[in-house]
């Protein structure tokens, strides 16, 4: 067990106290990071890059990887407190954990999501420590018809979600693919849709179109329900942790499948968002109880959080054994990377076995350092609810709009959010689901990119996506996935037809 | 090369009187935060670059004023030159650039040209190398080339009608043998690709594939460059960067250098192009640079005003030429 051994001088590495003492300010910076929407995580190491240059490499990576878990943690609390998402994989915590906040159900929320992420991590952190040269070979093997291949089922899982009218449905993730079309087209390198307009040349980013979508269009229909905030007020304290422990442990088959679907998507890589996706869309597919979800229910907040901090961390693998960032986040570590001298790679495991082990033990620490952090904070970021809505609602608005502004610097983007804003508020009001037009807005482009990168190696030829067994078995279940509820509602039709003409 | 060598020294001089004679009235520092734009992702070459510059500049205390990197990466880095272009006269903005300097206004019609800007120094050229996977059966450029006549072959590379397309199109041109160009996202993925076997060549920069050439997985035929590279250094069992041939020496007749440059808005006053020039200098002379060079096997030819301005007149030119040539112009005329 040479692993062993090379984690214990890992952590030895690791628990020196001037690292513990980084791990603790980068946790907390991480939460400050991700509870502010727009400025990611991937944002928040960027700027803070060149202060570690000073630092030993060790000390440096430890530091930012704690502040990518305090941003992990932190992506979840505005997501059940305000349905804002923090970050693009906490789209799916909103679902279930803003319902539970209503219902003054908010300290269980968030308890239920920081323990599930905590699952998560540390899932995919015993897997990186066992077994990563295997799994490194793996992600290999995904070209690009693989890669569509698991969008495509990603998309598949989702409409199973669909609530009320798949007409509508449909209509909303229409509207999120022609979104993501805007701008550049990486296959032909031409500009599309633009109309001839500076400030649409970047397209339409994510991050602006849920602030807006989620955030705005809650302070809008707020006001219309007489300027009073729904969540209830409960008693809060730090007891609420332990109550919710109690109940955690009789969803353990749900962890697991989430923490295993979660450290597939990071490793192949298609990341954290379609991951918390997938998740939740099986979660809801598996539960006796599908139509709870949506309605406030511990699974709901469980299954995408776990899933989406089982990716966030296996997302460093590849980053690690091939040079391949699995998000925008470890793409900025990867460019740290190379400023400290480091060749992030295959040679990276062999060469520099101090840094590699002592950035995984710092992943042990880091995630047990930001549950402490967080779950102490539990109470107090329920107390947030307490305020007046006046008040808070003018701070939600202030917080958005920074959050619009820091994704690209542009005040455009500002306006583009309360234009969502409204778009979200009416989609409210007329029943359209706004989540199917998020996921297609955030994994739209990267789909035809594949799709179209494929057909290029194939000369067209449409038979690519089955051309072995990987992304033949992959499609072959999303298709099953995606015939299911047609193939019910086929049947309940024609029941329903054969009883009416019966009873005629 | 001996002009652009005297030109650095020159230059080094200079910048070494700028130090001693500080306080001289006529010399200018920035009195707020420099901004430095990049025009393309975080992660990639030019971003990497921009933030081991600015890391420099804060580990040495190169300015009293800190250095800020701005991603904008939005139209193939359109977005970044039209906001340096609408800087008119801002002293306090800097904007680092790659080959989409050309390609981008060639490809979009993006109204821009390298002219709406004022040219500060030229950091480095970044090389181009053939790399092929190791277990292929191709073991030279001509190999390649005459299997990608006998079936088409696919080359992957990073963005559409960008350097990378313009060599592959090159290739072409200068041998017959097509192939199927596939565009991703960024060098590390290309080279990810090629190793998983998905592609059969690439052209990616040292940087982006060095990792996988010293573990065994990939085989560099040749680089685009007029003479070998100039590092020594082992860097496999029995290689090199000076072993690859160029491209030339085996017949094909393609060379292709990008740029790193650094630019400022139009309309600034020459005292503060010289800061930034001789920033720029005491930079390229700091370790950490020079171990950046060294990984990435930079070519360190650095040129500044006139003759940088000569450089990018004739570069314009070529990649005009080159990209008319592939058919990739947006306003063909």
């Amino acid at each position: 067990m040479e692993e062993i051994g090379l984690l214990m001088q890992g952590f030895a590495v690791a628990l020196q106290p001037e690292n513990m003492l980084l791990m603790l300010v980068g946790v907390v910076l991480g939460v400050l990071i991700g509870v502010l929407p727009g400025l990611g995580g991937a944002n928040g190491i960027a700027i803070l890059l060149p202060l570690t240059f000073a630092m030993p490499p060790v000390s440096a990576v430890i530091m930012l990887s704690c502040i990518y878990w305090g941003a992990l943690f932190g992506g979840a609390i505005t997501s059940i407190l305000f349905n804002i998402p923090g970050e693009p994989w906490s789209v799916a915590t909103t679902f279930d954990g803003y319902p539970m906040a209503q219902q003054g159900k908010a300290g269980e929320a968030l308890t239920a999501a920081f323990t599930a992420s905590f699952f998560g991590a540390f899932v995919a952190v015993v897997m990186i420590t066992f077994v990563a040269p295997i799994i490194a070979g793996f992600a290999l093997r995904f070209g690009p018809p693989e890669f569509f291949a698991v969008m495509f089922l990603s998309f598949a899982c989702f409409i199973g979600m669909a609530k009320g009218s798949p007409l509508k449905t449909l209509a909303a993730m229409m509207l999120g693919f022609l979104l993501a079309a805007v701008g550049m087209d990486t296959v032909t390198g031409q500009l599309r849709m633009t109309f001839g307009s500076e400030e649409m040349i970047r397209g339409f980013d994510f991050l602006v179109a849920v602030i807006g979508l989620f955030g705005i269009s809650e302070i809008l229909c707020s006001i219309e329900d007489g300027l009073r905030f729904k969540g209830q007020r409960a008693k809060i304290d730090l007891k609420v942790v332990l109550r919710t422990w109690a109940e955690l442990p009789k969803h353990w088959f749900l962890a697991i499948r989430s923490a295993v679907i979660g450290c597939w998507m990071g490793i192949t890589p298609a990341g954290a968002t379609p991951a918390s996706f997938m998740s939740y869309g099986v979660a809801r597919r598996m539960s006796k109880d599908p139509n709870g979800f949506g309605r406030g229910k511990v699974e709901g907040v469980v299954a995408p959080e776990t899933a989406a901090h089982a990716a966030g961390t296996s997302a460093l693998l590849p980053m690690l054994t091939l040079g391949v960032p699995g998000s925008p986040t470890a793409a900025v570590l990867l460019g740290g990377l190379i400023m400290w001298g480091l060749q992030p790679g295959p040679m990276l495991f062999v060469e520099q076995k101090e840094f590699v082990w002592g950035l995984i033990a710092s992943m042990y620490l880091g995630n047990v350092a930001g549950l402490l952090v967080v779950l102490v904070a539990v109470p107090w970021f329920a107390a947030i609810l307490r305020v007046p809505f006046p008040i808070i609602a003018a701070l939600i608005l202030t917080v958005c709009a920074i959050g619009a502004y820091t994704v690209s610097n542009a005040e455009f983007d500002i306006v583009l959010m309360l234009v969502f804003g409204v778009i979200g508020y009416v989609m409210k009001k007329l029943d359209y689901p706004l989540a199917p037009l998020v996921l297609a807005l955030v994994l739209g482009d990267r789909t035809e990119e594949a799709f179209r990168q494929s057909l290029l190696v194939s000369n067209g030829d449409i038979g690519i996506f089955f051309h072995n067994w990987l992304s033949g078995g992959i499609m072959a279940l999303g298709i099953a996935l995606l015939a299911w509820p047609v193939l019910t509602w086929a049947r309940g039709a024609l029941a329903g037809g054969f009883g009416r003409a019966r009873a005629a | 090369m001996t002009l652009a060598i005297s030109r650095r020294s020159v230059l080094l001089g200079l910048a070494a009187a700028t130090i001693a004679g500080g306080a001289e009235a006529r010399s200018w520092e920035p009195n707020r935060p420099v901004q430095i734009v990049v025009p393309a992702g975080t992660g990639g070459g030019a971003d990497q670059m921009a933030r081991v510059i600015q890391g420099i500049v804060s580990k040495h205390s190169l300015m009293r004023q800190p250095m800020v990197v701005v991603n904008k990466a939005g139209g193939a880095g359109a977005e970044g030159f039209l906001e340096a272009k609408g800087a008119r006269g801002n002293p306090h903005m800097l904007i680092i650039t790659l080959s989409n300097l050309f390609t981008t206004p060639l490809a979009t019609g993006v109204p821009f040209n390298w002219k709406d800007l004022t040219p500060v120094t030229m950091m480095a050229l970044d090389e181009f190398v053939l790399w092929v996977k190791a277990d292929s059966p191709w073991k030279t450029a001509q190999d390649l080339i005459e299997a990608a006549k006998a079936q088409r072959l696919k080359i992957g590379g990073t963005g559409s009608k960008q350097e990378d397309q313009i060599i592959t199109a090159a290739i072409t041109r200068a041998t017959g043998a097509p192939f199927t160009y596939v565009p991703f996202r960024g060098g590390g993925e290309v080279a990810v690709q090629l190793v998983g076997g998905h592609i059969d060549a690439t052209v990616n920069n040292p940087i982006e594939a060095v990792t996988h050439w010293r573990s065994g997985a990939l085989r560099p035929l040749c680089v685009f460059d007029e003479k070998r590279l100039t590092a020594t250094e082992k860097m496999t069992e029995t290689q090199a960067w000076s072993d690859i041939p160029t491209c030339k020496e085996q017949g094909l007749d393609v060379d292709y250098l990008m740029l790193r440059g650094i630019f400022m808005p139009t309309g600034v006053k020459p005292e503060q192009v010289a800061f930034y020039e001789g920033l720029m200098a005491k930079v390229r002379e700091t370790p950490e640079w020079k171990e950046l060079m060294q990984q990435g096997a930079f070519n360190t030819t650095s040129l500044t005003g006139d003759a940088f301005r000569g450089w990018l007149t004739r570069e314009e030119e070529r990649h005009r030429t080159l990209m008319q040539e592939a058919g990739f112009l947006a306003n063909p005329s």
